[in-house]
């Protein structure tokens, strides 16, 4: 068996009395889709966190490809190739959708300590970007402005500036929260399009996209692993029906 | 491979982005008029002089302040280092020659930038805007304690410069060469900044400045970023400090003080920040009307200015320039739909 | 014996003086750690004040408590008007506009002084109960400088309980702490602000007049002193109450030692301190860690 891609070990973290992450002992191996599921405050946004530096573990480690990146914050991660997307949109608001992708691929090319020449000469950044655009169909708006995007779009931006970084760990936070039914599918067909050897955790509420993408899913509960299996297994589990998939999700229409 | 590379960037949507950098005509209008004011009041080139030095101090905030999102209240903390440098040089006849002098005064500058900057550049919001306050009152108190080399309270006064390229002589009732040096150093200051904001630093800086969150989630060495970004706004403070202190021949603790502080940040808002001819606008604007007003009814102008500033702040952050904006954004959707 | 006397000398100087500056800052403390707003308007509100209790004590007869109550009820009424028109405006704004708007407010402040009053400066006549000098036993001291030391431990004493043991002050602590978890809980945040504003305006009004006798009140008050409300609060630590107590406390014992010994230029000192401690502690001495 392959090295896998990410792994913790024991990693836990406390705020205080609370214990937000408990022991929890993964793997994400190479060309993964691996669905983390659980109920709000869960501790699922807390482990990613984790797993990308932002939050420092109180015990356990975090390991890349067999490496300790434990000790390391957040902007060596991505450079190693872990990125994620948030929740919430974290994009320049202001700037139009090839100026938010150029931003990423300098920052990851090492162009953007360049000061002498202009962005518009660096033909490689642009001509990356748009490549990227395109696979994502958003190359039609690269010029507009994200604040003027209907949501679902600027969520595939969010998708989208995070790919620019060509991370082999994708962390996805509930990617099509927020977004209208409507326009959920350019979201879910861009997931299904992502390249085959990136490995993909995805947290998600939606059962039905887990469904889709996931072949396999962890359930989280009060911080620590509940339950890990297929999907199928996961929702045949009377336990995690109780838990989880009664408040929610597939269950929600009977419910 | 390299025949896809051309359809990318010629792709509808990036044309803004590549042509961004190019010159526009108009952006010869600011240099034309300034040679235009040359010829026309000759009387004024003394005021006019000053004007350019607010000009380049304006730019150096800008890009700390509109461009890295740095807010600092004491940028007049280098202003007055790059005046002092020039001042103490030419005071002690160590050094007269102005250009190497204004170097120096950039590099001293530079110097206090970079090491305040690695310091204070890790706090956020209030306490970065204090500890700014305080640096620039330490580099004060400093300069008043030593009063023995600084003058003190009264300065330094008929500093000696000597003339530029050996040649044009800095006149103290005929501010000719003043002026038209003030107009180059302003000039080729200008070029700098202008290729730093639209190159993949620049760029980044903007990033920081849009979502600081985001910068991080990709990787990007913020903190270094602002560091040198800080560094090189107060080489320039220092640059237009040491162009203050030769124009005028004469240095002292105002270099220093709140009061220059808020004024540039004052005229940089006014302008409209993060937009690189804001400088230029909101000097001209500013000094302008303090020119006229200021000396006649002081109360009166501080009133003003202050309901300026509450105006500003509710209903024109952007200043000048942003509301020129947005009237031509409406007057060219009007255009369009008729 | 001479030396303790002194000491004690210094020390009772510098705590009266320190005093002034926490009844000034303890509301600029408590509005920035609460709302997150950059308040530099806050100087402003103290010289209103202290204008208000100096001249309605020189030129209206109104007695010591009476003048220091309409200072205090005149400075809230006027944050209160203040904050419902134009500050609420703002809380969502940037800091830089925050920044402008306030700076904006102070030139607004000073001039209407000069206008109003007129630009020299005004002294504050102290009622005879608190002039010449008490015995504290081994030392004779300013009447007044002990006083101010004793109103300004009461007033944080009863601060500092009124946020532990009252409704208002566990809802101020709460929505300090997470204000997204407070709204949730249902408390009113934007009426606890308007209400905490004006107390902390009120109070720094207090603060202008009671200090205007050794800080001077002159319509530059409101720019003078901004950097020391300024390092008072960051030093403390934002929304809180002991840490601008202990931190007015030390910085005023601080610059009254270093004008004292070091008269050209020891304030440097301070400055230089300021930025070690916050380099070293961001969140100030009692302030809340940011994750």
């Amino acid at each position: 068996m392959s090295e896998p891609r990410l792994e913790t070990q024991a990693l836990s973290r406390n705020f205080g009395a609370l214990k937000a992450v408990q022991n929890i002992d993964f793997k994400l191996e190479a060309g993964a889709r691996h669905a983390l599921i659980g109920p709000n405050g869960a501790g699922k946004t807390t482990f990613v966190n984790l797993l990308t530096g932002v939050l420092p573990p109180s015990q356990g480690r975090v390991l890349l490809a067999g490496r300790d990146i434990t000790g390391k914050g957040q902007a060596e991660r991505v450079k190693l190739g872990v990125a994620r997307t948030f929740q919430i949109n974290r994009l320049f608001r202001g700037l139009s959708v090839l100026e938010n992708i150029s931003i990423a691929v300098a920052e990851r090319k090492g162009t953007a300590w360049s000061m002498l020449y202009p962005v518009g000469r660096r033909a490689d950044v642009i001509a990356e970007s748009i490549g990227l655009l395109e696979t994502l169909k958003l190359a039609d708006i690269a010029g507009h402005r994200v604040s003027e995007l209907p949501y679902g779009r600027q969520r595939l931006v969010e998708l989208a500036i995070t790919l620019a970084l060509k991370p082999e760990v994708l962390l996805l936070d509930e990617p099509a929260a927020g977004v209208p039914s409507a326009e959920s599918h350019i979201i879910l067909d861009a997931i299904e399009a992502l390249p085959k050897d990136i490995a993909v955790l995805i947290i998600e509420h939606d059962m039905d996209v887990v469904f889709r993408f996931a072949k396999h899913v962890t359930v989280m509960v009060s911080g620590a692993v509940f339950a890990s299996g297929t999907p199928r297994d996961i929702e045949a589990n009377p336990q995690v029906r109780a838990v989880y998939l009664g408040q929610a999700g597939k269950g929600s229409g009977r419910g | 491979m390299s025949a896809a590379a051309p359809t990318a960037t010629e792709h509808p949507g990036a044309r803004s982005l590549i042509t961004r950098h190019r010159l526009r005509w108009w952006e010869t209008l600011p240099w034309i008029i300034a040679l235009g004011f040359y010829v026309a009041f000759p009387n004024y080139l003394g005021f006019g002089a000053e004007l350019l030095a607010m000009i380049l101090f304006a730019l150096s905030l800008d890009l700390a302040l509109g461009y890295a999102g740095i807010i600092t209240l004491g940028h007049a903390a280098f202003f007055g280092a790059g005046a002092y440098t020039v001042g103490m040089l030419a005071f002690y006849e160590i050094w007269t020659e102005p250009i190497i002098s204004l170097l120096l005064a950039a590099l001293v500058a530079a110097i206090i930038g970079f090491l305040s900057g690695l310091v204070l550049l890790r706090t956020r919001g209030l306490t970065l805007l204090m500890l700014t306050l305080c640096t620039m009152a330490l580099l004060q108190e400093a300069a008043n304690m030593a009063r023995a080399y600084t003058g003190g309270f009264d300065g330094l006064p008929d500093l000696a410069i000597a003339p530029v390229f050996g040649v044009f002589e800095f006149n103290p009732l005929y501010a000719n060469t003043q002026y038209l040096y003030s107009l180059g150093v302003l000039l080729v200051c200008f070029i700098f900044v202008r290729t730093l904001i639209y190159s993949p630093f620049g760029q980044s800086l903007t990033g920081i400045r849009e979502n600081l969150l985001r910068m991080h989630a990709i990787g990007s060495p913020v903190r270094l970023r602002l560091v040198i970004c800080y560094t090189i706004s107060a080489a320039l403070a220092g640059i237009a400090g040491g162009l203050w202190a030769q124009t005028n021949a004469y240095v002292n603790l105002s270099a220093l003080d709140l009061d220059r502080a808020a004024t540039v940040f004052i005229v940089l808002i006014l302008g409209g920040y993060g937009r690189l001819y804001g400088a230029f606008v909101g000097a001209v604007a500013y000094m302008a009307l303090e020119h006229f007003l200021a000396k006649i009814y002081p109360t009166a102008w501080q009133l003003g200015l202050g309901l300026l500033l509450v105006m500003i702040a509710l209903f024109a952050r952007n200043g000048i320039l942003g509301i020129g904006e947005a009237l031509w954004e409406r007057y060219g959707a009007r255009r369009k739909a008729t | 014996m001479d030396f303790i006397a002194n000491f004690a000398g210094i020390l009772l100087g510098g705590l009266s003086a320190g005093t002034v500056l926490f009844i000034v800052s303890v509301g600029l403390s408590v509005t920035m750690g609460l709302m997150g707003f950059v308040n530099l308007a806050h100087g402003a509100f103290a010289m209103f004040g202290g204008y208000v209790i100096v001249l309605s004590m020189n030129r209206a007869h109104f007695g010591f408590a009476a003048a220091l109550a309409l200072g205090f009820v005149a400075t809230a009424a006027i944050s209160v008007v203040l904050e419902r028109t134009l500050y609420r405006r703002l809380y969502r704004a940037s800091e830089l506009d925050q920044v402008l708007f306030t700076i904006g407010l102070i030139f607004i402040f000073i001039a209407g002084a000069v206008i109003v009053v007129g630009p020299e400066s005004q002294t504050l006549q102290l009622p005879t109960a608190l002039r010449g000098q008490i015995n504290l036993g081994f030392l004779q001291y300013r009447t007044y400088s002990i006083f101010l030391i004793v109103v300004g431990f009461l007033s944080g004493l009863g601060i500092s309980l009124a946020f532990e043991r009252t409704r208002i002050g566990a809802q101020i602590r709460a929505t300090v702490d997470n204000r997204r978890m407070a709204e949730s809980l249902g408390i009113n945040v934007d009426r606890l602000f308007t209400i905490t504003f004006a107390f902390g305006s009120g109070m720094a009004g207090i603060g202008g007049g009671l200090g205007a006798e050794f800080l001077g009140l002159d319509p530059q008050y409101a720019l003078k002193y901004l950097v020391y409300f300024l390092i008072a609060v960051s030093v403390g630590g934002l929304g809180s109450v002991m840490g601008v107590y202990y931190a007015s406390l030390i910085l005023g014992v601080l610059d009254f030692v270093l004008k004292l010994y070091l008269p050209k230029g020891g304030t440097i000192f301070i400055y230089a301190l300021t930025i070690l401690l916050l380099l070293w502690r961001p969140q100030g001495l009692f302030g809340k860690k940011e994750t």
